[in-house]
Formats: C-alpha cells, sequence, structure tokens
C-alpha cells in the first residue's frame, strides 16, 4: 500500500506535471529546430513569437465568450486557436518578406541573422504589450479537474491523491497528434521530403530542383502554427505574461540544442528531457522515501537536490554538458 | 581633421540633444541620462571588443554586469560581526572545499589521458563535491541568514570606499568570463551566443538566491558612496555660497527678504542633486577616457592587427603561427572585465544592489543593439552607441506620447483606442529599439560610425 501510495505521489508531483510541461516546451524546441534546420540561423524571437500567437488566441477567446460561444467542458481557447494561427502565420510571413528574405538572399552569416531576429524579438515584445499590456492573463474556462485529488483518495482509498488538469491532459493529446502529424508529414509527404532535402544540403536541393521560395514559406507556415498551439497550451495549463514567455526561450533553446538542433524528433525528446530534469532534480523527495523506507530510516531533511529556485539552471547545466561532451546533441543534430 | 569630420559631428549632435533635455526638462534628469550613458559607454566598448576586435558573440553581458554589482557590495558594506561568527567557518570551509576539488579535477585532467574513465571520475568528484558543500554550508548559511534577516542576514563586505570596487568587478567578471572561455569558445558563433545567455542567467539565479552572500532579493541598499551627500552639501558653508554666486543675478530680483531665502534653499536643494550628478559623472567620465586611450592603443598595435588577422581569417592567422584559442580567450576575458567594471559603476551611481533588476533585455539585449547602432569595430561608434541607444530608451517614451497625441489628435480624450496607446506608452520604447536596429542592420549595417582602419 505504501508503495502504492509513493508511486502516486510520484505521479502526481512529477510525472504529469513534467509531461505536460515537456510538451510545451517540445512544441516550441521543434519550431526553434525547424527555423535552424532550413532557415538556419537562431530564432531569439521564439518566446516573444509564441506570446504573438497566444495573444490573438486570447484575444478570440475573449471574443467567442463575448458572443456566448463556448465548448462546454473544454476550453474556448481551442476554438480560438485556428483563427490565431492565420494571424501568426501571416505575421511571420510579413516579417519573413520585410526582414529575412533580405539577409537570406544575400547569404549573410548566420550570426547577422541571429542579430536581426533580436530585432524582431524586440519588436514582437512591443506589439504584444502594446496590444495586451504586460499583466498576468488567464485564459482558461471549462472543467479544469478530469480527477481531483479528493475524489481520486475517495475512489482508490489510497493516502496519496492523483490530480489531472484537463489543461494537461488536452496538451498532451494535441501535442500528440501535432506531432505525429508533422513527422508524418515530414518522412511521407514529396514536400516534406524536399524540406528535409533542403535543410541537409542546400545545393543538391535546388540543383534537384527543389523551389526554396516554396520550402522556406512552408516552414514558416508550419512554425506559426507549433508556435501559436505551443503558446497557447502553455498559457492555457499555466497563465499568460508576455515576460515569462520571453525567459521560456530559454529551455526551448536547451531543448533543441540537447536534442540535436536541426533534428525535429531530437527537439520533441529534448523537451522532455529538459522537463523531468528540471522537475526530477528540484522535487523534495521526503514523504516519497517516507513512505517506502521503514520508519526507522525516514529522512530529517527535505530530499532536495536543489532548490526550485534553480529550475531553469538546471536546464541549462544540461544544456552546457552536452555542449561540452556531445556537441552535435544526443540525438546527433548538425555537427556544430 | 577632415576624416573625424563625421565623429565630431556625431558626438556634438549627441551632447547637443543631452543639453536640450537640460534645458526643456530639467538638468537633473539630462546629467542622470548622461551619467547612464556613460555607464553604458562603457559596457558597450567591453562588448565591441569582443566583437569588434575578434567576432566573439558574448550573450552574459548581464551576467557580467551583476558580477561588477556584486563585487560592489562585497567591498563597500561593513562586515557583518556576528554572520562571521556564527557561520563563517563553515562557509570558509566549503570554499576550501571547492578550492580542494578543483585542484583535484585539474590533477585528474592533466594526469590521465582522456577517456570514459576519466569523464566519470571527473563527474563523481563534481557530484560528491556538491553533495559534502552541502551538508558542510548548510548550517552555517541558515545561521547567517537568521541573523537579523529584516537587515542584514548576510555575512556583508569588507567596508572598503567603493571605488576599489570598479578593480575588483573586473576582476571578478574577467574571473567568470576565464571560466565560460574554457568552457565555451570552441562553439559555432550562435551556439556561444546562446551559451553565454544561459550561463549568464544561471550567475543571476545564483546571485538571486544566495542569500548569505548577496541577500538575494531582499536587495542591499544604502552603499557608501564616492561623491558627497546631498544632505551634508545642503548645510555645508561653502556649497550655499557657490550657490548663492552662481544665482545672484536671478536672486537680486527677488526684493523682498524671506521669498529670497526661500528661493535660495529651493535652489540649493536643486544644486545639491546636481552637485552630487557632477561628481559622479566627473569619475564616470574619467574611466571612459582611460578606457578609450587603452583601446585606441590596443587597436592600432600589433596585437590589435593579429586580432583582426584572426577575425577575418581564422585559418590564415592559424597557419601565421598565431594562437587563436589563446588570444580568444584573452579577449575574452578583457571584454569581460570591463563589463564588470561598469556593473560596479552602476551600482556604485544607484547605491543599491538589486538582484531581481536585472533581466536579460535591459542588460544583454539593449547593450548589443548600442553595439550594432553605434559600429562594431570602432571604439568611438561603441560609445556613441552607448550615448545614442541610452538616450532614445529613455526618451522614447516622451517621443512616444508626442507622436500618439499627435496622431490621435482628431479622437477625443475618453476614446478607448487614445486611452488603451496612451497607457502603453513605456512599451514603445522596445518597438523603437526594435525598428531602429532594424533598419541600421539593414541599411548601415557596420554602425552610425563604421570601422575604419588605417595603417600608419
Amino acid at each position: 500500500m505504501d508503495f502504492l501510495n509513493a508511486i502516486i505521489l510520484l505521479l502526481n508531483y512529477i510525472f504529469v506535471p513534467a509531461l505536460a510541461y515537456g510538451s510545451q516546451l517540445a512544441l516550441g524546441a521543434i519550431f526553434v529546430t525547424l527555423i535552424y534546420g532550413i532557415l538556419r540561423f537562431a530564432n531569439f524571437a521564439t518566446g516573444d513569437m509564441m506570446s504573438f500567437g497566444t495573444m490573438f488566441t486570447i484575444l478570440f477567446t475573449w471574443y467567442f465568450q463575448s458572443l456566448g460561444i463556448s465548448l462546454g467542458v473544454l476550453p474556448t481557447a481551442l476554438l480560438a486557436i485556428p483563427f490565431a494561427v492565420i494571424f501568426m502565420i501571416s505575421y511571420m510571413l510579413l516579417v519573413d518578406k520585410f526582414v529575412f528574405k533580405y539577409y537570406r538572399t544575400n547569404k549573410s552569416p548566420p550570426v547577422q541573422l541571429a542579430m536581426v531576429s533580436i530585432g524582431v524579438m524586440f519588436v514582437t515584445q512591443a506589439v504584444v504589450r502594446i496590444i495586451i499590456g504586460p499583466s498576468d492573463r488567464r485564459f482558461f474556462d471549462g472543467e479544469k479537474f478530469i480527477i481531483k485529488a479528493g475524489e481520486f483518495k475517495e475512489i482508490t482509498g489510497l493516502n496519496e491523491g492523483l490530480a489531472i488538469k484537463s489543461t494537461q491532459v488536452i496538451t498532451v493529446i494535441v501535442t500528440m497528434v501535432l506531432v505525429s502529424t508533422l513527422f508524418w508529414f515530414l518522412n511521407k509527404t514529396k514536400t516534406g521530403k524536399s524540406m528535409r532535402a533542403y535543410s541537409d544540403n542546400e545545393d543538391l536541393a535546388l540543383l534537384s530542383g527543389i523551389d526554396p521560395k516554396k520550402i522556406v514559406m512552408i516552414t514558416w507556415i508550419i512554425a506559426g502554427i507549433l508556435a501559436t498551439i505551443g503558446g497557447a497550451l502553455y498559457g492555457l495549463d499555466k497563465s499568460f505574461k508576455p515576460f515569462t514567455y520571453f525567459n521560456n526561450m530559454l529551455p526551448i533553446f536547451a531543448a533543441a540544442i540537447v536534442g540535436g538542433i536541426g533534428n525535429p524528433f531530437g527537439a520533441f525528446l529534448g523537451g522532455y528531457v529538459i522537463a523531468f530534469s528540471e522537475i526530477l532534480l528540484t522535487y523534495a523527495y521526503r514523504k516519497f522515501f517516507m513512505y517506502v523506507l521503514p520508519e526507522s530510516m525516514e529522512p530529517d531533511s527535505l530530499v532536495q537536490l536543489l532548490s526550485t529556485d534553480y529550475k531553469f539552471a538546471v536546464s541549462f547545466s544540461i544544456l552546457v554538458i552536452v555542449l561540452l561532451y556531445r556537441p552535435s546533441g544526443i540525438f546527433k543534430g548538425k555537427v556544430l | 581633421m577632415r576624416k573625424n569630420l563625421n565623429v565630431i559631428a556625431a558626438y556634438s549632435i549627441m551632447m547637443g540633444l543631452i543639453i536640450l533635455v537640460g534645458i526643456f526638462q530639467s538638468w537633473n534628469i539630462a546629467l542622470s541620462i548622461f551619467n547612464l550613458c556613460l555607464i553604458s559607454a562603457v559596457m558597450t566598448m567591453g562588448a565591441n571588443i569582443q566583437w569588434g576586435y575578434a567576432g566573439l558573440i558574448n550573450f552574459g553581458i548581464m551576467g557580467y554586469t551583476a558580477l561588477g554589482g556584486l563585487a560592489a557590495v562585497l567591498i563597500s558594506v561593513d562586515p557583518v560581526q556576528e554572520a562571521w561568527s556564527a557561520g563563517g567557518f563553515d562557509i570558509l570551509t566549503s570554499l576550501l572545499i571547492i578550492v580542494v576539488m578543483i585542484l583535484t579535477i585539474n590533477f585528474v585532467l592533466k594526469r590521465y589521458e582522456k577517456s570514459k574513465f576519466r569523464t566519470y571520475s571527473i563527474a563523481a568528484i563534481i557530484v560528491a563535491g556538491i553533495v559534502i558543500i552541502r551538508i558542510t554550508a548548510e548550517p552555517g548559511i541558515e545561521a547567517i541568514e537568521a541573523i537579523d534577516p529584516a537587515k542584514t542576514g548576510f555575512l556583508g563586505g569588507l567596508g572598503l570606499p567603493i571605488v576599489f570596487s570598479w578593480i575588483v568587478g573586473a576582476l571578478f567578471a574577467g574571473g567568470l568570463a576565464f571560466v565560460i572561455g574554457k568552457v565555451a569558445l570552441g562553439l559555432r558563433a550562435d551556439y556561444l551566443a546562446i551559451a553565454t545567455l544561459l550561463i549568464s542567467e544561471i550567475v543571476i539565479a545564483i546571485i538571486k538566491h544566495e542569500d548569505w552572500l548577496t541577500r538575494g532579493v531582499k536587495n542591499v541598499i544604502g552603499l557608501k558612496r564616492p561623491a558627497p551627500y546631498e544632505v551634508d552639501l545642503q548645510t555645508t558653508d561653502w556649497f550655499i555660497n557657490l550657490v548663492e554666486k552662481f544665482n545672484s543675478g536671478k536672486l537680486a530680483l527677488i526684493s523682498d527678504l524671506a521669498d529670497r531665502q526661500a528661493a535660495l534653499n529651493q535652489l540649493i536643494i536643486e544644486g545639491s542633486s546636481i552637485f552630487v550628478k557632477l561628481c559622479y559623472s566627473g569619475l564616470f567620465l574619467v574611466v571612459v577616457i582611460i578606457l578609450l586611450i587603452l583601446t585606441q592603443k590596443a587597436l592600432y598595435s600589433p596585437w590589435g592587427r593579429m586580432m583582426r588577422a584572426i577575425r577575418d581569417n581564422e585559418e590564415a592567422a592559424n597557419a601565421m603561427g598565431k594562437n587563436v584559442v589563446k588570444q580568444h580567450l584573452l579577449i575574452f576575458v578583457l571584454g569581460s572585465a570591463i563589463v564588470g567594471i561598469a556593473g560596479a559603476m552602476l551600482v556604485t551611481q544607484d547605491g543599491l544592489f538589486t538582484p531581481g533588476s536585472y533581466r536579460p533585455m535591459r542588460y544583454t539585449f539593449l547593450i548589443w543593439v548600442m553595439v550594432i547602432v553605434g559600429g562594431s569595430g570602432n571604439n568611438f561608434g561603441a560609445i556613441l552607441g552607448g550615448f545614442a541607444v541610452w538616450f532614445l530608451w529613455i526618451e522614447a517614451a516622451p517621443i512616444a506620447l508626442f507622436l500618439i497625441n499627435l496622431t490621435t489628435s482628431g479622437l477625443a480624450d475618453t476614446h478607448f483606442l487614445k486611452i488603451h496607446l496612451v497607457e502603453s506608452v513605456p512599451y514603445f520604447r522596445f518597438l523603437m529599439m526594435g525598428i531602429g536596429l532594424l533598419l541600421i542592420m539593414r541599411y548601415r549595417p557596420k554602425g552610425i560610425l563604421p570601422e575604419k582602419i588605417e595603417i600608419k
């Protein structure tokens, strides 16, 4: 019984939150990796682009709510996402046309493009803050929990409760559907294959008649979908605040590089690696050991490896270690 | 003379703008802008040495700035005796353990060939070290943080004049840069950028949460000043006489004696804060000028030529027998040390250390905008970039407000769009920075004052 309690404890405080957080990071990381693999620069505007998409999701959610449209138990935001995606994609294509295209056709070094993306970051951040303001916003509606901790205790008779938020389930399901569609697209369709070819070797791809304009456009479209959905899911699960989104850029970068930048599958797994290690290393295991160990051996301290203040530091340390010992990432991306 | 014309013109415009602020807003504002411009100029020079001379991207500026600020605290604050007696021993033991750990790792690195065994043993040493440090330091840290947490709760500093911290800040930042450089300099440019950005976040996390050292988010306030205090000045005779002399014309116009005294008092209060700011400006100006002379000398020295050669063609420089790795590390350390000086100067000027205020937008990306806008590789450009961008950063809100009022003049004051826009005025500075950066990158990629190398 104690053993079951211990497992439920870990599920409740580590596995479920990490799975949801990891999915959100994974979407962002695939976004970074796609831009890096195909457009060949590190996009420092990642976090702010995600907050841009989320902003539109919120605006549409408010609009639908004012019209009285809702999805019942599901959050209205799900209905708003497709419309937000359209706005996001058009913003990205506009930015690409007026900003990035010039440097791409001039074959500027990646560093210059990264600098330009900082300019885009400033502008996007300003636009988001001017339109929706810098404050914390929650836009979740519908049923909050699928299983509440109390109900779970009653049903199973255990001491530990397992609470599963509906946003967590939605996050995981949407991520799985989205990512599997993306991999199907990249691996099975002709356009996807040409994208991968372009990412592997630009000159060879051009020689075999692949249209670079089309590739770039499709990349931005996929990026727009990923950025909006990733951002909206994060906002639903926690809350929307432009500054948090800017900061989320950092673990997202870590996830993309840990997974091997330029490799979408690596980025997907990298998101979970970062999320799980952040939560595993900062969780206080005292209660877990109280269940598992006999009473005489119970620990006095919290048995916490690092205080939660260092959550971000964990992912960055992992990144530094990976960069040192395996610069191409765990799953072999481009060799740096 | 002719070839320097654009430099002189650019600087005169900049000074003219600051003087205009002095005339139209107030001299107090103008001087505080000027002081922060000087500090930004120092930061920009540091980043410019790395990027302009050697082509190294360092997005960790925030971390070095914070370390410089930490140096100001550790140098100037008086030591907290009770804290030292409560937990000093544990902390010193932990420091000793860290030193032993580093020496052992160094020994292992030197003694054994690169192998899996070596990697794992180093990892084992680090993990064991961290566990031992946590066990030894924990009681000490708790004891230190328990001592009068509202006022101290940390070890304090050395109680020396704060100006020394400018040098110590440089040493701290240089030391950190040495470690980071050893780890990360082998990476490709944009990876170096990401790695340094993340490492600087780790530095901030440590400064924010190690309360025994820095008081963390409780902030350290009331640091010593290298300049006189306003309150003291207001009661000093020579200062009152000076203010009286300066404004004798204005004061003579007021006939009533009581009114004249009131006006004088007002002038003294204003004058004292201007005087203090002028003291800071003088100190900062000295630093900027010394750094400018040094960096200019370095730029035209054989060493500067070598750095440019390495930047422009690493392989060729390597083939000519230049040690690229060593030079990269050197310039990385030097540039970061300069940023560290700026960090200490900033805290000196503010008189307080607030770890929570170190954010990458303000301390990393804004500095990079300054470098790019000013002109990378050109020290005069770097300083100008610091001035121009900081000026715009501060004055963006008034400019935006003016533009909003101009464009929405057709709308009523209660119109929701106008109210919303006026409320979001502070964020227009980001917009201006972004658009400015994009325009400069597109149409003048070498900055306002481009790099110009003449062979003398």
